[in-house]
């Protein structure tokens, strides 16, 4: 074991791990996170926190991950290079670490013509590869990416992102194996809809034996309606969502889509749950939270296992 | 009040509207005849400037007259002055003075009743436009030249 | 080349507002080849001023000049004969031509009328895009002669990132994915094996982040 990362503890333990995510509030409002929060208790193995995600600002994602863990829960620390340089990067892991928290997830975030302020100066001083790496070199050899000693190193249980359905293809494969090759320990996917192309990309991954070095959660985000899934095929860069699906969900009366989207995404865990490589599962469920237990249930991850 | 009497420069391309000019002389066509002409080899020899500094100097509007699409003695030397037309009137947006009083058109050799009416159409436009706000200025500084 | 764009009028209007007498100064040099500061378009600026002030009912003295180089104080010395003419000068150069005649005249206000924009080439008649940032520590030799500092909307050194779409960036299909055309030129060339090569952190002192930087070459200094 590198760390003390329940997620880790379940994942080594050989079972099939589930993580699921809050995104903090747009206000200094404690009681939204822990509202969230609490619906994920005894449901997930580590509950990811966004950080401004699509770069719009929020609370920031190390002080609601303080809350959670407060709370007695896993929280995931999400880290986009898009805000910060690598001092402030490092201090925040530091402080995360301080506060107990042993799981993060590296990103490159969007760009912030995206968000709530597209004038906003983009920073990236890294990229999510580079702070795998930086965020390794802290654990494993104690030092900051400057090259200093650090008292008492973090130790992260080192998360990234795949999106097997973002262009070119061909290079998805080779680019997790620049994730694991940079120490990343996990994997969390965009979501998947297009369930060939991810058994395809898998593929590729195992003949590499990738997924011996790494553990692959697999995306799950439940349509809300057939409008969403619209939206997320047309409008939503690097989404790939096939037309039967849309298909489906339009072809269902409106009030009984949400149902549908939700049996769509524990049909599609089903199916992923037999993929070799498939360690687990990362369900986003996109303001819809109380819905996670419900989809975990079905899924059949209830109980999560004592580690 | 002695009605307002615009002056009018239209670059005419030598191959095209120019000829088309003549032609409707020879016709005994009558255009208004507040409108200059200025012969040039190609409507795409005609620079954002020369538009320009025709309207500083008192001009109160612009024709460039150049060949239909696809028939330019120099292969696309119309289109590129249409864009530069376009880009001229954005510019004399900015400056206040508005994009209408500069216009860019085609016609052939043989138009010459064509050349007429356009020659008719935007002096009639022009005068509704009233006269190039810039003359005032240049009134008084000819009054005080002549004064000193 | 640098590459500029003219400055909306209205605001080189605000900036000359106070003064009559103005020199209006172009550069021969990139703000010439990109259509921002040559010789024409003083000319067609000197214009639109003077009718915009004409409009008002008042006149603008003018003086059109373009300098061979406005970042060379060789160049810039050709002010001297008229600077005492002028009240202000406006200079179409990029930023450094600007400075430099701001470093000549300390008397006489300078002020911009274009925008400074990029380092670019041209892409085709009257287009220009961005091509370097002047990072001081130049990586085209490992990334198949595209750079992703200058051409990926997030500068990733390891590219490409999610958004990746039909050889398009996520913020806009009209943006090529800089890590695209990285990969397709590496693949050309049969590097496809560099890719799997980490790029560590950049060391971002020899760029801007370094502060003020400055060349001195040791033989051709005085």
């Amino acid at each position: 074991m590198k760390t003390e990362s329940k997620l880790e503890k379940v994942l080594t333990s050989g079972n099939l791990a589930v993580t699921s995510e809050c995104g903090p509030p747009r206000g200094a409002v404690p009681e939204k996170v822990k509202e969230k929060a609490e619906l994920l208790r005894g449901v997930v193995d580590g509950i990811n926190v966004t950080d401004n995600q699509t770069a719009v600002v929020r609370m920031s994602s190390l002080a609601a991950c303080i809350l959670i863990a407060q709370m007695g829960l896993d929280p995931i620390l999400q880290m986009v290079t898009r805000d910060r340089n690598r001092l402030a990067m490092q201090s925040d892991i530091l402080g995360a670490y301080a506060h107990g928290i042993n799981t993060m997830l590296c990103l490159s975030g969007d760009h912030p013509q995206f968000g709530d302020h597209p004038t906003a100066a983009n920073v990236y001083d890294m990229d999510s590869i580079q702070l795998i790496q930086t965020v390794r070199t802290m654990r494993d050899d104690g030092k900051f990416q400057g090259g200093d000693d650090i008292l008492n190193p973090p130790k992260m249980f080192i998360g990234a992102a795949a999106n097997p359905f973002a262009d070119p293809f061909e290079l998805r494969v080779p680019r997790l194996a620049k994730k694991v090759k940079a120490g990343v320990d996990f994997i969390q996917t965009q979501c998947i809809y297009n369930l060939d192309k991810f058994e395809k990309w898998m593929e590729g991954v195992r003949d590499r034996g990738l997924h011996e070095q790494v553990y692959i959660l697999a995306g799950i985000t439940p349509m809300k309606s057939a409008g969403m899934a619209k939206y997320m095929k047309n409008r939503v860069p690097g989404m790939d969502v096939p037309d039967d699906v849309v298909k489906r969900m339009a072809g269902v009366p409106k009030e009984k889509q949400a149902e549908e989207g939700i049996k769509i995404a524990v049909e599609d865990m089903q199916r992923l749950k037999e993929v070799e490589g498939v360690s687990g599962f990362h369900i986003m469920a996109i303001e819809w939270e109380q819905k996670v237990p419900e989809i975990v249930e079905k899924a059949g991850l209830l109980p999560r296992p004592e580690v | 009040m002695k009605e307002f009497d615009p002056v009018i420069v239209a670059f005419c391309c030598h191959y095209c509207a120019y000829t088309a000019a003549d032609m409707a002389g020879t016709m005994r066509l009558s255009y208004p005849p507040n409108v200059k002409i200025i012969k040039v080899p190609c409507s795409g020899k005609v620079g954002a400037i020369h538009i320009m500094r025709a309207l500083e100097k008192g001009a109160d509007g612009v024709i460039v007259a150049g060949c239909l699409e696809g028939d330019c003695h120099f292969k696309d030397g119309n289109v590129k002055a249409a864009k530069r037309v376009t880009h001229v009137k954005a510019m004399l947006d900015e400056v206040g003075i508005g994009p209408d009083r500069v216009e860019m058109v085609m016609l052939s050799a043989g138009m010459g009743e064509r050349f007429a009416r356009i020659a008719g159409e935007f002096t009639d436009k022009i005068r509704n436009l009233g006269p190039n706000p810039v003359k005032e200025t240049l009134a008084g500084q000819a009054r005080a030249a002549v004064a000193s | 080349m640098i590459t500029a764009e003219r400055k909306p009028l209205e605001e080189i209007l605000a900036y000359i507002e106070p003064y009559d007498r103005i020199i209006l100064v172009g550069c021969n040099e990139c703000v010439t080849v990109c259509a921002a500061g040559g010789r024409k378009e003083v000319a067609l600026l000197s214009s639109a001023l003077q009718m915009a002030r004409m409009k008002e009912g008042r006149t603008l003295d003018l003086i059109e000049m373009t300098l061979e180089r406005q970042c060379d104080p060789e160049y810039v010395e050709e002010l001297v004969t008229s600077i005492d003419r002028a009240d202000a000068v406006l200079s179409m150069a990029c930023g450094c031509g600007v400075q430099e005649v701001a470093k000549r005249f300390r008397e006489t206000p300078v002020f911009p009328a274009v925008n400074t924009k990029f380092m670019g080439a041209s892409e085709r008649q009257g287009v220009w895009a961005e091509r370097c940032q002047g990072c001081g520590d130049c990586l085209l030799g490992l990334t198949g002669g595209i750079c992703p500092i200058a051409r990926c909307s997030k500068r990733l050194l390891n590219g490409p990132c999610g958004g990746s779409t039909n050889g398009k960036c996520e913020i806009s299909p009209d943006v090529d994915c800089a890590w695209q055309l990285i990969w397709d030129r590496l693949k050309a060339l049969g590097l496809e094996s560099r890719y799997e090569d980490i790029t560590p952190p950049k060391d971002w002192r020899t760029s801007r982040d370094g502060g003020p930087r400055r060349i001195i070459r040791e033989d051709l200094a005085s």
